[in-house]
């Protein structure tokens, strides 16, 4: 028989050490190396996969803006459309094809560049506005970001953009989830993270306790779009094609959802805020149109009973820092050493 | 040594002077009271000095530097701290970061730091959170460092307001009716803790109250407002017997 109050103290311990987060991330990140490089899983399921881990970067960092600050950004899937451009604009026209394999990454990593640049404009409006009206300047960027493109030639215009290689795979998707997961997490579990917090609890007392918060605004604001733009150019070459429409306001309201129901201020919330409805979808895919009947109405009852989300506000306490974790613990222990 | 000075200060909302030629001057580890019937001006001072709201006219200086045209935070960064006459905590998070929050004009780390948590990331955290910890033990709050603010208690939430304030090293603290809503026995341990933190921390200390209880036996000096400007500044028995203030909180003696 197991010894299940061991166990239990076993997996208390583990958690309790600073190895534990790293050691699980490259776990996962092996394990989708070999799934890939083995085809261990059905062609379909990957694709699944690929899904969820591109929503849980575009949970992940929405949920910093709407989540963890307060405010209410609804254009995510502008950024979204900058990086996945971007990406595709340089796979397909600038790098060369044998060395495209190796480049990917970094043409990802341009499209985030090219997202956070972008957020710095929606950054700016945010120290004067907020609320109802930034969620308005928000989606007036988005849909500044939709035209644009429309109206560019090079890109396709409303014809969309094509000829991009199925270069986004299991691994690197989920190399760029756990990069996501680290830098937002250390973000938060930071000086300029309870920055983030002090403006959504009370943004004047944050300024007056000596939060610069345009600081922390413009910070907030570059890291959520940069890893917006990294899931855009994931997902543009996954479906390997992209028009501007993939990226209007039913897909900003996606990841609105996502954050909603996996719970405000929450990473593990993001985590399985992404991954519930991604499944939804794909489980309920056989009802047809009733599929939009029915999550809408599962949506409607979620904020009935749980408005803040499945984990809102809460954490699993794996995600949280030791140092943060046990703060008071290990000061209580010193002192009593002394 | 003088702390703060300020100069013919002025404050116009849409042409109403809500304060009107003030001036004030505080000097090292003093503790000076600010009294005044309800909208006198006493709040728009606290916040003309902690830069809220810009002056539209006058000078506010910390120890020579100017402060007229710095955002809150410079402010706060430069030694002035304040609490606030409804409790502004950050009610979802815990006692422990509330008072973390306000080391954030000292972190000792950049952006990419924070990001990666590398350099000197990791002592400069360690710092703050013994340093938050510390000045909660002194405050005998260390036993609720890991609750969320919202549950304390009022009295409680009043004093963690204060070690914020204080968490920001402030020369120079502004209390904004500290005593609101407090019984006549948590008024007299508030004076004695006003008088402590005082010693302590080492203060200039400005407040602002209602309760004459208060003013009149802590304060070594006292400044009446009405109607955007002073009218009396004195010892607290000077204003006591002056004429003037008798008539702005008793009505005028009819004859």
């Amino acid at each position: 028989m197991i010894d299940l109050k061991r166990t239990k103290q076993s997996l208390e311990k583990a958690a309790g050490k600073r190895w534990l987060l790293p050691v699980l991330l490259l776990g996962v990140f092996l394990f989708s190396l070999v799934i890939h490089r083995f085809e261990l899983l059905d062609p379909y399921v990957q694709l699944i996969a690929m899904y969820i881990g591109i929503n849980i970067i575009l949970t992940l960092s929405l949920n910093l803006i709407n989540g963890y600050m307060g405010e209410f950004s609804v254009g995510h899937a502008g950024f979204m459309a900058v990086g996945a451009y971007i990406a595709s604009f340089l796979t397909v026209k600038v790098i060369p094809p044998q060395l495209i394999a190796w480049l990917f990454p970094l043409a990802v990593a341009a499209g985030g560049l090219g997202a956070a640049v972008i957020g710095l404009v929606v950054a700016f409006p945010s120290f004067k506005t907020r609320g109802d009206y930034l969620a308005i300047v928000t989606l007036a960027f988005a849909m500044i970001v939709k035209s644009a493109i429309e109206n560019i030639d090079a890109l396709g215009g409303p014809r969309g953009f094509l000829g991009m290689e199925k270069l986004a795979t299991l691994p690197w998707v989920c190399f760029w989830v756990i990069i996501t997961l680290w830098i937002i997490r250390n973000l938060i579990y930071s000086s300029f993270g309870r920055g983030v917090l002090a403006i959504r609890e009370d943004e004047i007392a944050g300024e007056l306790m000596g939060v610069n918060t345009r600081q922390v605004k413009i910070l907030a604001f570059t890291v959520s779009s940069f890893f917006a733009g990294i899931a855009g150019g994931l997902y543009a070459h996954l479906l390997q094609f992209i028009n501007p429409r993939a990226f209007d306001i039913i897909k900003s309201t996606d990841i609105l959802i996502m954050v909603y129901l996996g719970g405000i201020g929450s990473l593990a919330g993001s985590i399985l805020g992404a991954t519930v409805y991604t499944l939804l979808l794909e489980i309920l895919r056989p009802l047809g149109i009733w599929r939009m009947v029915l999550i809408p109405l599962l949506l409607v009852m979620l904020m009935l009973f749980r408005p803040k989300g499945i984990m809102g506000l809460r954490e699993l306490p794996w995600l949280v820092p030791i140092r943060d974790r046990l703060a008071s613990r290990r000061w209580r222990e010193q002192k009593e050493r002394t | 040594m003088t702390v703060l000075e300020a100069n013919h200060l002025t404050h116009h909302f849409n042409g109403l002077a809500a304060v009107n030629d003030f001036n004030l001057t505080l000097e090292s580890q003093e503790l000076v009271g600010i009294i005044g019937p309800n909208g006198a001006g006493k709040t728009t001072t606290f916040n003309l000095i902690t830069g809220v709201y810009q002056a539209t006219g006058g000078s506010i200086t910390l120890a020579g530097a100017e402060l007229v045209g710095k955002k809150p935070s410079q402010i706060t960064a430069m030694g002035i701290a304040r609490t606030f006459q409804n409790i502004r905590l950050f009610k979802e998070l815990t006692v422990l970061d509330n008072v973390r929050i306000a080391h954030y004009s000292r972190a000792g780390y950049g952006p990419l730091g924070a990001l990666l948590h590398r350099g000197s990331f990791r002592t400069a955290e360690e710092k703050i959170i013994t340093h938050s910890l510390d000045l909660l033990a002194l405050l005998q709050l260390d036993g609720h460092a890991d609750e969320l603010a919202k549950n304390l208690s009022y009295g409680l939430q009043r004093r963690l307001e204060i070690a914020r304030a204080l968490a920001t090293r402030p020369k120079l603290l502004l209390l904004d009716e500290p005593a609101a809503g407090m019984n006549p026995q948590e008024v007299t341990l508030l004076m004695e803790f006003i008088q402590w933190i005082r010693k302590e921390f080492h203060l200039t200390i400005l407040l602002i109250e209602h309760q004459m209880h208060l003013v009149m036996n802590i304060c070594e000096r006292l400044l009446v407002l009405d109607f955007g400007a002073t009218i009396a500044e004195g010892k607290p028995r000077e204003i006591q017997n002056n004429p003037r203030v008798r008539e702005v909180y008793l009505g005028e003696a009819q004859e």
